[in-house]
């Protein structure tokens, strides 16, 4: 194993048993963005720019913060880590979110 | 404190506690249940009279006892409690927690019965019922071999190699109240041996940040328990190997097994606990009139010494394995199963039977060990021991048999079974 990743990353998915640390106690802090948890949904939300007006009420409203907001403008979902709870289509007042089955 | 051994008569709970006092751990939670009540007891005294300086918690269910120490452990403490019976059984779900997060505590066992029927006298259903919850477990014979467990327990449990918790069980009233001509190590003696307890991870670690106890999903389930197993598969040279520090410090001897004239031995007992006394009491008695038998008493049942028994048991032809516990199973008892296991995987050609002894306290006397030796003797001169596939009751009221002229009982659907 790489020495600079950190514990959260080397508790990847696919790591052997001997990997994991002991009784898998994880001394990282504010990790949850190594896990990529984004597989664990069949849906995702898809983003149509053309509709979005910039108001932001959806990203607030993201449980796992796949919105992510730059100089007071969103940008695309964060899939890696979104779970397709669709709450964000429903904060949405323009239509500017839809639901997609993950292919 | 006295530099020196010393020779004392204690009761098993006495000798236990007194262990823990010269260890002088961490953080102590109990909750009272017969017959390991005395544990805390007395431990408490030490308490008050500053003896230790053990945080001792009175709680309110052993559901707690042990959720506390579990919490003492992860938090960086060396931490135990003391239980015995139903106490076990409602501490069963925490038993795998702190097996699981590979917590080094330990749990002074005094083995009783499990209702039903309600009984508060020795057997190993107890223990037996959480023999696959994770944690090392070690038995002794007496008081003696109580307390000198107790004093290896942590050097074990909290060995790198294998960081899991550890029950020292002895046998309830049997070795847990009677009194015993024993000795005493120096405390120095016991807190050299037993060191500090320095833990690399702990959740009050001013300098680290740590979660203990993750979910994990399918995809991580297996790959953790196959990484706990590596714990109690590591466990058995380090019981060893701290058998032989051990060894140094005491002058006493400890193995997995103790094997007791098994030179030349053509029918063996296998057995845990204070019965071993009464059956070594039965072999010498049967060795005096030229009986090839011997007998291996199981020290260390967590993890199994399958190898290590059937390499021992290798030259005998009938073996009695021993057991305090039903498991229901219909098909013996839980030391049966796992040495007729071993057996099989050795290849082994000796016939074994099966017997169920001393359940809810009853006595296993020198008079039963004796008959069921020569009812092994029997079986070998039949040629084809076909009762070795089923298993016996000892010392049974039996309907069919008022005057107890039988030694044992097969059990078997519509018993109508005579001798």
């Amino acid at each position: 194993m790489d020495k600079k990743m950190t514990e959260a990353q080397k508790l990847h998915v696919k790591c052997a048993w001997q990997d994991l640390t002991e009784g898998l106690t994880i001394t990282d802090a504010a990790n949850s963005v190594e896990f990529e948890t984004g597989l664990w949904t069949t849906v995702k939300p898809t983003f149509h720019p053309e509709k979005c007006k910039q108001c932001l009420l959806c990203a607030p409203a993201c449980p796992d913060s796949c919105i992510p907001v730059k100089d007071c403008k969103r940008g695309e979902f964060d899939l890696a880590h979104c779970k397709g709870c669709g709450i964000c289509v429903a904060s949405c007042p323009f239509g500017a979110i839809t639901m997609e089955v993950d292919a | 404190m006295e530099e020196t051994k010393r020779r004392v008569q204690l009761s098993g709970n006495e000798a236990v506690a007194t262990a823990l006092r010269q260890i002088n751990p961490d953080v102590f939670p109990a909750f009272p249940i017969t017959p390991s009540t005395e544990i805390p007891q007395y431990f408490s005294n030490y308490v008050a009279n500053g003896l230790v300086d053990t945080e001792f918690i009175p709680v309110e269910s052993e559901h707690s006892s042990m959720s506390a120490a579990i919490g003492a452990s992860a938090a960086g403490a060396r931490s135990l409690t003391a239980t015995s019976s139903c106490g076990l059984a409602l501490m069963w779900e925490e038993l795998h927690v702190a097996a699981s997060n590979r917590l080094p505590l330990a749990l002074a066992l005094v083995c009783r019965a499990l209702s039903g029927p309600i009984n508060i006298n020795c057997d190993h259903s107890d223990s037996m019922g959480a023999r696959d919850c994770g944690w090392i477990q070690i038995y002794a014979e007496d008081n003696q071999e109580a307390y000198d467990n107790m004093v290896q327990a942590y050097r074990i449990s909290e060995h790198p190699d294998v960081r899991l918790p550890i029950m020292i069980c002895q046998d309830g009233f049997i070795t847990s109240h009677a009194v015993m001509d024993m000795e005493l190590l120096p405390d120095k003696a016991v807190k050299d041996f037993v060191g500090e307890y320095e833990p690399e991870r702990y959740l009050l670690n001013e300098n680290g940040t740590m979660a203990l106890g993750p979910y994990a999903i399918t995809d991580y389930y297996m790959e953790a328990r196959r990484a706990q197993a590596q714990g109690i598969l590591n466990a058995k040279k380090v019981i060893l190997d701290v058998a032989r520090d051990f060894e140094k410090i005491s002058g006493r001897k400890y193995g997995l097994f103790e094997e007791y004239r098994m030179e030349d031995a053509e029918f063996a007992m296998v057995l845990i606990g204070s019965a071993a006394g009464t059956a070594k009491d039965a072999v010498d008695k049967m060795r005096e009139s030229g009986k090839k038998v011997g007998l291996i008493k199981i020290r260390v049942f967590r993890p199994f010494p399958a190898e290590e028994l059937a390499a021992a048991l290798s030259k005998v032809r009938g073996i009695a394995i021993m057991d305090r516990s039903e498991s229901f199973s219909s098909n013996g008892g839980p030391i049966g199963s796992e040495l007729t296991q071993a057996l099989y995987h050795a290849r082994s050609q000796a016939f074994t039977v099966n017997y169920m002894y001393g359940l809810g306290g009853r006595d296993l006397q020198v008079i039963h060990v004796e008959e069921i030796f020569e009812e092994l003797m029997a079986l070998a001169a039949k040629g084809d021991p076909k009762d070795s596939v089923s298993y016996r009751y000892v010392g049974l009221r039996d309907i069919a048999d008022p005057d107890h002229k039988q030694i044992s009982y097969l059990c078997k659907p519509e018993n109508t079974e005579q001798a």
